[in-house]
Parts: C-alpha cells; sequence; structure tokens
C-alpha cells in the first residue's frame, strides 16, 4: 500500500474491530483442550457405538464424556471426525 | 521488543510454544473475524462456528503450510472457503446469490482487509501510547470520554493525541512501502 493519507489509515483502523474476546479465548485455549480431544478421538475410534453417539450428537456425547463442549473443541473435533 | 515475523511465528507454534499460539489467535483475530461479519455478512452464530473452525484448522494443519511467510493468505483462504461453505448450507442465501458474494463484492473487500491488516502490523510497530489511542477510537469506537476515562488523560488532548499518533503511524507505513 503506498500514498497514505491519514483518513485511509483511519479507514483501514475501523475495518479491522476486535473479535468477541470469548472467540478469542477459546481459540487459544485449543492447545489445552489437545489432550481431550485426542482421548475422545482415541475413544471414537476404538468404540463404534460411541463414535456413533459423537457423530449423530457431538455436543451430547462430550457432555457424556465428561468435557466441556466449547467451540473451538467442536470444530477441532468435527475436524477430526472427517468433517473436513 | 520486537515483533516477531509471520513465519518466526508459525516456526514457533510448530514447535510447540503455547505464547506463539496465543500471539498467532491474536495477530489473526481481527482478520478472520472481519472475513466472516464485513466481507461475507454471516450473522454471529455462524461467524463464531467459523471462526472456530478456521483456528482449529490452522492448529491442527499448521504443519502442511509450505511456506511459512504465507500463513495470512492461507489463513485468508482458509476463511474464505468456510464462509462459503456455510453460505451454502444456509437457507438465507441460495447457491447463485452465495456464488455472486464470492466472486465480487467479498473479494473487493478481502482486498481492503488485506491493507487493513497491513496498517495494523504499522501500528503494533508503532507500539503504545499510539497503538492504544488509535485502537480504542477507530476500532472500537470509543469516544473521547471513555478513552480520557481509561487511560487517566484530559478528553480534552485526545483529539491532538489521535492526530500526532495518526502522523507518527502514517510515517511508519510509509517507512515500510
Amino acid at each position: 500500500m503506498t500514498g497514505y493519507d491519514e483518513e485511509r489509515i483511519a479507514s483501514a483502523l475501523r475495518l479491522l474491530p476486535p473479535a468477541p474476546e470469548a472467540w478469542v479465548q477459546a481459540a487459544q485455549e485449543l492447545p489445552l483442550a489437545r489432550t481431550a480431544i485426542e482421548s475422545i478421538v482415541a475413544r471414537a475410534e476404538a468404540d463404534a457405538a460411541f463414535r456413533a453417539r459423537l457423530v449423530a450428537d457431538l455436543e451430547a456425547a462430550l457432555e457424556e464424556a465428561g468435557c466441556d463442549a466449547t467451540p473451538s473443541v467442536l470444530a477441532s473435533l468435527r475436524l477430526h471426525l472427517g468433517g473436513g | 521488543m520486537a515483533t516477531r515475523t509471520d513465519a518466526q511465528l508459525v516456526s514457533r507454534c510448530r514447535a510447540g510454544d503455547p505464547d506463539a499460539w496465543n500471539e498467532l489467535v491474536e495477530r489473526f483475530s481481527r482478520y478472520v473475524y472481519a472475513i466472516c461479519v464485513h466481507a461475507f455478512r454471516l450473522d454471529s452464530t455462524d461467524a463464531e462456528d467459523v471462526f472456530q473452525d478456521v483456528f482449529a484448522r490452522v492448529y491442527e494443519r499448521l504443519d502442511r503450510l509450505r511456506d511459512d511467510d504465507a500463513v495470512r493468505p492461507w489463513i485468508a483462504q482458509l476463511t474464505r472457503r468456510l464462509c462459503i461453505d456455510r453460505l451454502r448450507e444456509s437457507k438465507r442465501e441460495s447457491p447463485a446469490e452465495a456464488e455472486e458474494l464470492e466472486t465480487a463484492e467479498a473479494d473487493e473487500t478481502l482486498a481492503r482487509l488485506d491493507e487493513a491488516l497491513a496498517v495494523r502490523a504499522g501500528l503494533e510497530a508503532v507500539g503504545d501510547p499510539c497503538r492504544d489511542i488509535l485502537d480504542r477510537f477507530f476500532a472500537r469506537d470509543e469516544s473521547y470520554r471513555t478513552i480520557g476515562e481509561a487511560l487517566g488523560l484530559p478528553s480534552g488532548t485526545i483529539a491532538s493525541r489521535i492526530s500526532r499518533c495518526l502522523a507518527k503511524l502514517r510515517v511508519e507505513l510509509e517507512g515500510r512501502s
């Protein structure tokens, strides 16, 4: 970007408001959730009935497994279960 | 403290440095959020799902990134694709409308967001107090009064500080181009 003027800079700054703090925090906590995610994936691989419950209702199956169904954990698990 | 380059940040993330991952999420969170809500106009629920999906994929697939310097376009493409998928799944938009968004308006917004991200990188380099003041005023839409109260400054001085900080940021950006 060349030819900066202050109005252009101001417009650029306005384009990037902060994401909701809770979203950012959830994404930052992904490494902490990794152990839980790996454990659930391993169980799903070993237990077809649990995998079927996971696929049918991820949030309920996570609750059953004693894991918080945060948006970042859900996204990560969908990825592991072949949703992306 | 010198700001780490994107490539340095990616390298530290791969090495398992949790602080680096926090920094990477912080660095790109506004960008991903803006692509979801400004470029593709997702509602809050869809935007949150896409936002979390993007960072889950980045976290899981960082090893597959061929060029560490290319993390920003990689994240942009990932976010763009997931937004389009979401629009196609949604009852709110027909596939044809989603395609139209994809090829025209959204891409134009993405180009502006790339420019905005470069300006933010300049803002990070300028550092506080200018970073804080400009971010509060322009990105967080805070009033002079709110900024003054938060920073312990007379609200009557905020306008002149914003002006000085914009000039400083301009010099920083021109030095980079």
